[in-house]
């Protein structure tokens, strides 16, 4: 099992969420996050005054799936996700040890 | 020219009520935005009430109130506030000008409406100032300034005209001139706060009974009349719009509280006209026309982002026309429709026509002024952040 993390612009989550549910993939978890990328955020610029906002809001959607499902999540966060301006966001991806249910026995451990 | 203590207390009172009404618009709007936009929408209710307080008392009250020149605006003679004392017929002139100053500054902040999450500040304080004088002015000027209207006959109460109409009509075209938010139609815009909204609505619903009681100037019957057909329209708008809206899924509360505002938005110009019930009728028109007015925005995929348009601008031309309609001549002297009576009908449609046009037209010209030398926008990075980060440098929670 797999754990992508996809980083997104918080105004794409309707979009990216239902595009996922088409693809069959319901499970997640979505949490409000701040961050930023390797431009620092943004920078705005007022006569001669600077004000920088250096964490900006995004969402993060947490989901563990099947190794051979990663790459058409990827694919759909992409399609869904992306503007092409700086700030559309990560995708991460890491290995999962063990999936254990709450209200059953349930244990994956590969 | 004898004072009298009891109206003069009581105008004092609807005067500090009706201000209430600017930040009232804050809140109301604030809560409909996203988050990132609430000190914006707030500050800009604020602005808008300092930039008319400083307007009318050095020439906005002459435009509108000074001595008339042909039909169409007063001179300057009162400029400064010279001549306008201490006494008066009734209550002090000086507390009737203090009293309209309070009008022409909500109106300005219920235009704010037009131009949500994506106005630069600077740029709203100096169209604000043009908008007040060249929009607010005459229109006021006209009605109840000894102007063209008032000379013709033509009525209006508490406002329908000068105050709705005018920033209904004028929001639409500020809409167009300042274009769509970015993603507008492609992502969701949900309001972030219904509460601030509800609680904005109901400061509002408050200083209504001043703004439309306080209109006739004294305490008499005619302001408990007013006061009641207010609060009476208000609660059919808020009934009405529950109702249309139930019948197409949920009745949301902002849908009520829309309601509400479509109610008293209407009824302002008739207050001094009609009974309980005609104001039942106005009310709960008024509801469901706004209602599907907003509807029709949506799907023309306009952004005058917070309705002032659908609710004050189409409330406020129905409430204006149907004082021809349900006029009583024992109330405030005026025989409507259904006495019997079509000459006020005629006229109140004529008068809606007129401001429509004129706010419509001066409105789209001063906005499209604004943007060609200044720029009404702010840049694309500066809306993406917020404006309450890029124009105040705050945020609401830290």
């Amino acid at each position: 099992m797999k754990k992508v993390e996809a980083i997104i612009r918080p105004e794409k989550l309707e979009q990216v969420k239902k595009a996922l549910e088409e693809k069959g993939f319901f499970p997640m978890t979505v949490t409000e996050v701040r961050g930023r990328g390797a431009q620092k955020g943004i920078c705005l610029q007022f006569r001669g005054k600077k004000i920088e906002v250096d964490l900006i809001p995004k969402v993060q959607i947490d989901m563990v799936v099947p190794d051979s499902d990663v790459a058409l999540i990827i694919d759909t966060i992409r399609a869904t996700g992306r503007t092409g301006k700086n700030g559309d966001g990560k995708i991460f991806v890491s290995h999962v040890e063990i999936v254990a249910g709450v209200r059953t026995d349930e244990m994956i451990t590969e | 020219m004898v004072l009298d203590s009891g109206d003069t207390a009581f105008i004092i009172i609807c005067t500090a009520l009706v201000l209430l009404m600017a930040p009232g618009v804050g809140l109301f709007y604030g809560g409909l935005v996203r988050r990132k936009n609430l000190i914006s929408m707030f500050a800009l209710s604020f602005a808008a009430l300092a930039i008319v307080s400083v307007q009318w008392i050095l020439f906005g009250y002459s435009l509108a109130f000074g001595p008339d020149i042909g039909g169409l605006i007063g001179s300057l003679e009162y400029a400064g506030l010279q001549g306008v004392g201490l006494s008066g017929d009734g209550i002090p002139d000086l507390l009737f000008m203090v009293f309209q100053m309070m009008f022409a500054a909500v109106t300005l902040a219920i235009i704010t409406s037009a131009v949500a999450e994506r106005i630069k500040l600077s740029s709203f304080i100096v169209f604000g100032l043009l908008w007040t004088t060249l929009v607010y002015d005459p229109l006021a000027h006209w009605v109840w300034g000894g102007g063209w209207m008032a000379g013709s006959g033509i009525l209006d109460f508490a406002g329908g005209i000068v105050v709705h109409i005018s920033a209904g009509w004028g929001a639409l075209a500020l809409a167009l001139v300042i274009g769509k938010r970015a993603g507008f139609g492609q992502y969701s815009m949900e309001p972030h706060n219904i509460p601030l909204t509800l609680l904005g609505g109901a400061l509002l619903w408050f200083g209504w009974f001043g703004f439309n009681a306080g209109s006739a100037l004294a305490a008499n019957g005619l302001a408990v009349n007013a006061l009641i057909v207010t609060n009476t329209a208000a609660a059919a708008g808020t009934l009405a719009w529950m109702a249309a809206s139930w019948i197409n899924g949920k009745p949301s509360s902002i849908g009520m509280i829309s309601g509400s505002i479509a109610g008293l938005g209407a009824v302002t110009p008739a207050a001094g006209f009609i009974d309980p019930i005609g104001a039942l009728i106005i009310g709960a028109v008024s509801g469901i026309i706004c209602y599907y007015a907003l509807l029709w925005r949506l799907n023309r995929s306009l952004d005058e982002s917070l309705d002032a348009w659908a609710i004050h601008g189409v409330g406020g031309v129905w409430g204006t026309v149907a004082l021809g309609i349900f006029a009583l001549s024992g109330i405030g002297g005026i025989t409507g429709l259904i006495g019997g009576s079509s000459a006020q009908l005629a006229l109140q449609a004529v008068g809606a026509v007129a401001a429509v046009a004129y706010a419509f037209a001066v409105t789209f010209m001063i906005a499209k002024a604004v943007d060609l030398t200044m720029g009404l926008r702010v840049t694309e990075d500066e809306e993406y952040v917020g404006l309450d980060i890029s124009q105040h440098g705050e945020s609401i929670y830290v």
